[in-house]
C-alpha cells in the first residue's frame, strides 16, 4: 500500500463521514459546517487527481461562496422551535432501502466493468497546465462558447436570485 | 497507484448519501446541501475519468465540463437559496413537506 | 242513391225510373211468357257458374215459368204504384219542417198565408234514404222471384229481411220504431234458421239447389219422398218441406211467429204496403208455392195429406181465424189491416196445405193488389187526418179510427177506392177479385173433404167481412167525431192515382180465374189462370167438385158479415163511447184487444231468460272472467317479465357496467391523485425508484 493510497483512504473516510453528518445533523448550522469539511476533503481529492486548478477553485467557490451562502440562508430562515425534531421525514426508511439498492447497483456495475478495472498507473501529463486550460477557454475554436454561455447563465442566475429575494416593501404595504 | 474505481466508488458513495439526504431532509436548506453534495460527487467522477482516460491524450474537454458544473452549481445554489428565503418570508416555514400547494 | 241526400228530386226520379224500367221489363217478359206454350215444361231462362264448392259449382241463374210470370205481374205493378205513392206520402215539394230532425217523423212547418201563419205538412228529412231503401227492397223481391235456384232466392230473402229492419225502423229516433225493427228482424230470422237447415239438407241430399233439377225431376222427388229422415219419421221430402215452411211461417207472419207484423206498422205506410202486401209476405208464400211439388211429393189427390201438408193446413187455418178475431178489436187503422194480412196469408197457406195450388197462387195475386190498395188508402186517410191536425192543433192520434168519421165527403176518391179494396177483402160477390180467389179456396177445401179447414176458413171469412165493414163505417161513414176529422181533406193526385189504378185491378183481376164449375159464367170463361198455372202441377190438384155449398157459404159469410158490421157500427157517435162489441162479447173482447197476450208470453218465456243468459253467463262469466281474466293475466305476465328484465338484468348489468366503468375510473383517479401531493421530495423519491426499476430491467435484458 503506497502512501498516496493511504492518504486517499483517509481522505475518503473523512469525506464520507462528513457527508453523513451533513445529511443527518439536527441543527442546520452543524450540517453546514460539516458540509464545509466535506468540501475540503473533495478539494484534496482534486489535488490527488492532478487537477490543482480545480482544487483551488473548489475551495474558493464552494467553501468560500456557496457554503457561506448556505450559512447565511440558514441564519435567515431560522424559526423559534426549529431543529427540535428529527431531521428526517416519513420516507427515510424506504429511501434508505432504495438508496442502498442504488449504491449496491453502482458498486456492482463499477466493479464488473472491465474498462474501469485497469489503468492503475496513469501517465503523468506535462502539458496540462492551467495556462493551457485558460487558453482553451478563450479560444473560439475550442471552448470559448461554453465559457461564455456559462457566464451568461451565472449572470442570469444572479439577477434572478436578487429579484426573487428582494423584499417587496413598496408593493406589499 | 490508485485504481480508477476507487475514485468511482467514492463518488458513488457521496452521491448516494446526497440522494438520501435530498429525499429525506425536512429542511429545504438541508435538501439544497444534499444536492450540492451530489454535484460534488459528480465532479469527482468527471475529474477521475478525465485524469485516467483523457488526460494522457491531452484532452481538455472534461475540464471544461467540470467548470461548467461548478458554475451551474453556484448559480443554482444562489437561486435556490434566494427562493427559500422568499418562500420563508411568505410562509414562515422552510419545511419542504409543508409546501404542497402543487397538490393535485 | 244515398249520395243524393241533398237532392230529393233526383232520388225519387231515379227510383221511379228504375221501378218503371223493371215494370216494363216485367210486362214484356209476362207477355212473352203467356204466349209461350208449354212454359212449365221448358221455362225461359239461363244459368251461370258462380262459386266453386269442391267439384261442383254453385250456379245462379234466372228462370221464368208460369208461376214466375204471375209473380212478376203483380210485383211490378204494386211496386211501381207504391213508389209513385211514396213521393206524395213523404210530402215532396213541401217546405222543410220547423224542428224536424232526421230519425223522427216530420211534424209540420209554419207557413205565412194570407194574414196569420198556419201549419202545413213538411217534407220528410230522410227522403232520399227512403227511396234508396225501398229500391233495395224492390231489387231483392225481383231477385227472389226470377231466381232459378234456392240460393239466390235465399239471398233475396235475406236482403228483404235486412230491408225490413231498416225500413220498419226508418224513423229511428222513435224508440218504438227501433224496437219494432229489431223484433221483425229477429222473428223472421228464427224462421230463416230453419229454412237454412232445409236448404242445406236439400243440397247435401241432391247436390244441387236448382228448381229445374229438383222440382221438375220425378226421380229426385220420388227418392226424397220415400227415403226416411231421422226426424219424426218424416220422409226427407216432408222434412225439407217442413223446414222451408217454417221459414215461411217467419216471413209471412203465421202463428207463432206473427208478432212482428203488427209492430211493423211503426214504419211509414208505403213500407207497410210494400212489406205486407206486395213483397215480403208474398215472398214467404211464394216459397211454399214454388216448393209445392216437394211438399206434396208422395201425395195423391183425394187421399190423406202428407204430414207436412197437414201441418201447413192446420197452421194456416188457425192463423186465419186467430188473426181475424184480433183484427175485430183493434182501433188503429193500420193495425186492423196488419192482422188482416196475417189472416189472409193463413188462407193461402191453408190452401196449399190442402193441395189447392192454383187457388193459393190466385189468392196471392189478388191479395197483393187489394191489400196494397187498402194500405195506401189508409195512408191517404192518415195524411188527411194529419192535415186536419195542422189546422186544429189538437193532440190526438191521427191513426185511431175512433177519432175519424164522415171522411166520405171530405175524401171521396180515397173513400171509393178504399171501399173497392175492402169489398175485395171481404169477398163481395162477382165484382171483386177477392171473391173469386177466396171462393176457389173454399171450394177446394170443401171438395177435398177437409171439413175442419173449411169451417175454420168460413168463419174467418165472416169475421173478415165484419171487421172490414167496421173499419169502413168508423172511418168514412157517419159524422166526423173530432175537429180534426172535420178539417181533413183529400190528398194530392200523386197519391190518389195509384189508389185508383190498384182499385181497377182489385175489381177486375178476379175475372181471369173464373173456374169452369161456376154456374152460368163458368161455362163461358176460359179459366185462363187455372190452365196457365195448372201446367205447373204434374199431379192433379184436387178433386173436381160440383157442389154449390162452398159458393153459397162464401156468399152468406161475406154479405152477412158486411151487413152485420155496418149495422153495429153505424151508430158509433163519439170517440169515448165504448165499443159495442165490448158489451156484446165481454171478456172475449178484452182477449182480442190484447192480442191474446202472445207478446207478453214471449217476453216472459223467451226474451227475459235470453237476456239473463246474455247478461250473466256470457257477459259476466265468459267475457269478464275468462276472457278478460286471460288477457289481464297475460298482461300481468308481460309486466312481470318486463320488470324482471329491468331490475334483474337491465339495471344491474347494463347500468352497472356503465357505472362501474365510471366508478372505476374515478377510483383509479382518486388513487393516482395521491401521487401528486405537492411534495417535491416525494416526487424525487418516486423518480429515483423508477430509475432503479428501469435500470434493473435494462440490465436484465441488455446485459444478461
Amino acid at each position: 500500500m503506497t502512501g498516496i493510497q493511504i492518504l486517499f483512504i483517509v481522505n475518503a473516510l473523512v469525506i464520507i463521514f462528513s457527508a453523513v453528518m451533513t445529511v443527518t445533523a439536527r441543527h442546520m448550522i452543524h450540517a453546514a459546517l460539516w458540509f464545509v469539511l466535506a468540501l475540503l476533503g473533495v478539494a484534496v481529492v482534486y489535488a490527488m487527481l492532478e487537477a490543482g486548478f480545480f482544487a483551488v477553485v473548489q475551495v474558493l467557490i464552494y467553501v468560500g461562496a456557496i457554503a457561506i451562502l448556505i450559512i447565511f440562508a440558514v441564519m435567515l430562515t431560522r424559526r423559534a422551535l426549529e431543529d427540535q425534531e428529527k431531521p428526517f421525514n416519513r420516507a427515510s426508511l424506504v429511501t434508505l432501502l432504495i438508496v442502498g439498492i442504488v449504491f449496491v447497483g453502482l458498486i456492482l456495475s463499477i466493479r464488473f466493468w472491465p474498462l474501469l478495472q485497469s489503468t492503475t498507473v496513469p501517465l503523468s501529463p506535462d502539458q496540462l497546465t492551467v495556462g493551457t486550460l485558460g487558453l482553451a477557454l478563450t479560444d473560439p475554436q475550442q471552448f470559448a462558447l461554453p465559457f461564455e454561455v456559462t457566464s451568461i447563465l451565472l449572470l442570469a442566475a444572479m439577477i434572478g436570485a436578487i429579484y426573487i429575494a428582494h423584499e417587496r416593501k413598496e408593493k406589499g404595504k | 497507484m490508485i485504481p480508477l474505481y476507487w475514485y468511482l466508488l467514492l463518488s458513488a458513495a457521496i452521491f448516494c448519501i446526497g440522494l438520501f439526504g435530498a429525499i429525506t431532509r425536512k429542511n429545504s436548506v438541508g435538501i439544497l446541501l444534499s444536492i450540492e453534495l451530489m454535484l460534488n460527487a459528480a465532479n469527482i467522477n468527471l475529474l477521475a475519468f478525465w485524469r485516467y482516460l483523457y488526460a494522457p491524450n491531452g484532452d481538455l474537454r472534461a475540464e471544461v465540463f467540470v467548470i461548467a458544473i461548478f458554475v451551474v452549481a453556484a448559480a443554482e445554489a444562489a437561486v435556490g437559496l434566494a427562493m427559500i428565503i422568499s418562500a420563508y418570508r411568505s410562509r414562515q416555514t422552510v419545511v419542504a413537506n409543508d409546501m404542497d400547494s402543487l397538490k393535485g | 242513391m244515398l249520395f243524393t241526400r241533398r237532392f230529393n228530386r233526383t232520388s225519387h226520379i231515379t227510383a221511379i225510373l228504375a221501378a218503371s224500367l223493371s215494370f216494363v221489363a216485367s210486362m214484356v217478359i209476362f207477355i212473352k211468357a203467356v204466349t209461350t206454350a208449354g212454359l212449365a215444361q221448358s221455362p225461359l231462362g239461363g244459368q251461370v257458374n258462380w262459386l266453386p264448392t269442391g267439384d261442383l259449382w254453385l250456379k245462379i241463374g234466372v228462370m221464368v215459368d208460369p208461376l214466375t210470370a204471375i209473380m212478376l205481374f203483380f210485383v211490378a205493378w204494386t211496386i211501381l204504384m207504391i213508389f209513385i205513392y211514396s213521393v206524395g206520402y213523404h210530402n215532396f215539394g213541401q217546405p222543410v219542417g220547423d224542428h224536424d230532425r232526421t230519425g223522427l217523423p216530420p211534424h209540420g212547418a209554419e207557413v205565412k198565408g194570407q194574414g196569420k201563419p198556419f201549419r202545413v205538412m213538411s217534407i220528410e228529412p230522410m227522403y232520399a234514404r227512403f227511396f234508396a231503401l225501398i229500391s233495395l227492397f224492390a231489387f231483392a223481391m225481383y231477385l227472389l222471384v226470377v231466381s232459378d235456384n234456392l240460393l239466390t232466392l235465399y239471398i233475396g230473402w235475406e236482403i228483404m229481411g235486412l230491408c225490413s229492419y231498416l225500413l220498419i225502423g226508418f224513423w229511428y229516433g222513435k224508440e218504438s220504431a227501433r224496437k219494432a225493427g229489431i223484433k221483425a228482424f229477429i222473428t223472421t230470422r228464427i224462421g230463416d234458421v230453419f229454412m237454412l237447415l232445409g236448404l242445406a239438407a236439400l243440397y247435401s241430399l241432391t247436390g244441387s239447389l236448382g228448381f229445374k233439377e229438383i222440382l221438375s225431376n220425378h226421380a229426385v222427388l220420388d227418392i226424397l219422398a220415400t227415403s226416411v229422415s231421422p226426424v219424426f219419421g218424416l220422409s226427407w221430402a216432408g222434412l225439407i218441406g217442413l223446414l222451408l215452411f217454417i221459414g215461411t211461417v217467419g216471413k209471412s207472419a203465421q202463428f207463432p211467429l206473427h208478432v212482428w207484423l203488427p209492430d211493423a206498422m211503426e214504419g211509414p205506410t208505403p213500407v207497410s204496403a210494400m212489406i205486407h202486401a206486395a213483397t215480403m209476405v208474398s215472398a214467404g208464400v211464394y216459397l211454399v208455392i214454388r216448393f209445392f211439388p216437394l211438399i206434396s211429393a208422395g201425395w195423391i189427390p183425394g187421399e190423406a195429406l202428407t204430414p207436412t201438408m197437414s201441418v201447413m193446413a192446420f197452421i194456416g187455418a188457425f192463423t186465419a181465424l186467430f188473426a181475424a178475431t184480433i183484427a175485430m178489436a183493434q182501433n188503429d187503422v193500420k193495425r186492423v189491416l196488419a192482422y188482416s194480412t196475417i189472416s189472409q196469408l193463413g188462407y193461402m197457406v191453408a190452401a196449399l196445405g190442402i193441395g189447392a195450388f192454383t187457388a193459393a197462387a190466385f189468392h196471392l195475386v189478388t191479395h197483393a193488389f187489394f191489400k196494397a190498395l187498402l194500405f195506401l188508402g189508409s195512408g191517404s186517410v192518415i195524411h188527411g187526418m194529419e192535415h186536419g191536425l195542422m189546422h186544429t192543433g189538437e193532440s190526438l192520434d191521427p191513426q185511431d179510427m175512433r177519432n175519424m168519421g164522415g171522411l166520405k165527403d171530405k175524401m171521396p176518391r180515397t173513400f171509393w177506392t178504399f171501399v173497392a179494396g175492402g169489398l175485395a177483402l171481404s169477398g163481395f160477390p162477382l165484382i171483386t177479385a177477392g171473391f173469386w180467389s177466396k171462393d176457389e179456396i173454399l171450394s177446394g177445401a170443401f171438395n177435398g173433404a177437409h171439413w175442419a179447414v173449411f169451417a175454420t176458413l168460413a168463419l174467418a171469412a165472416l169475421l173478415t167481412a165484419f171487421y172490414t165493414a167496421r173499419q169502413i163505417s168508423l172511418v168514412f161513414l157517419g159524422e166526423p167525431r173530432s175537429e180534426t176529422a172535420r178539417h181533413a181533406h183529400e190528398t194530392k193526385p200523386v197519391m190518389t192515382t195509384p189508389l185508383m189504378i190498384l182499385a181497377f185491378f182489385a175489381v177486375t183481376l178476379g175475372w181471369v180465374g173464373i173456374p169452369k164449375e161456376f154456374p152460368l159464367l163458368g161455362s163461358i170463361s176460359p179459366a185462363w189462370l187455372q190452365s196457365f198455372l195448372g201446367q205447373m202441377v204434374e199431379i192433379g190438384e184436387h178433386a173436381e167438385g160440383h157442389s154449390l155449398v162452398p159458393l153459397l157459404t162464401s156468399l152468406v159469410v161475406s154479405l152477412g158479415g158486411l151487413t152485420l158490421g155496418w149495422l153495429v157500427y153505424r151508430r158509433f157517435r163519439s170517440a169515448d163511447q165504448t165499443d159495442p162489441m165490448e158489451k156484446g162479447l165481454g171478456f172475449l173482447f178484452r182477449i182480442f184487444q190484447n192480442m191474446y197476450w202472445v207478446d207478453e208470453a214471449y217476453e216472459v218465456v223467451f226474451i227475459r231468460p235470453a237476456g239473463w243468459v246474455a247478461e250473466n253467463l256470457s257477459y259476466k262469466f265468459i267475457d269478464r272472467t275468462l276472457i278478460d281474466g286471460a288477457l289481464h293475466g297475460i298482461a300481468k305476465l308481460g309486466l312481470g317479465i318486463g320488470r324482471l328484465l329491468r331490475f334483474g338484468f337491465d339495471l344491474p348489468v347494463v347500468n352497472g357496467a356503465g357505472d362501474g366503468l365510471a366508478g372505476g375510473t374515478k377510483g383509479m383517479g382518486a388513487l393516482l391523485r395521491r401521487l401528486q401531493n405537492g411534495k417535491i421530495q416525494h416526487y424525487m423519491g418516486l423518480a429515483v425508484m423508477f430509475i432503479v426499476v428501469i435500470a434493473m430491467i435494462i440490465i436484465y435484458f441488455v446485459v444478461i
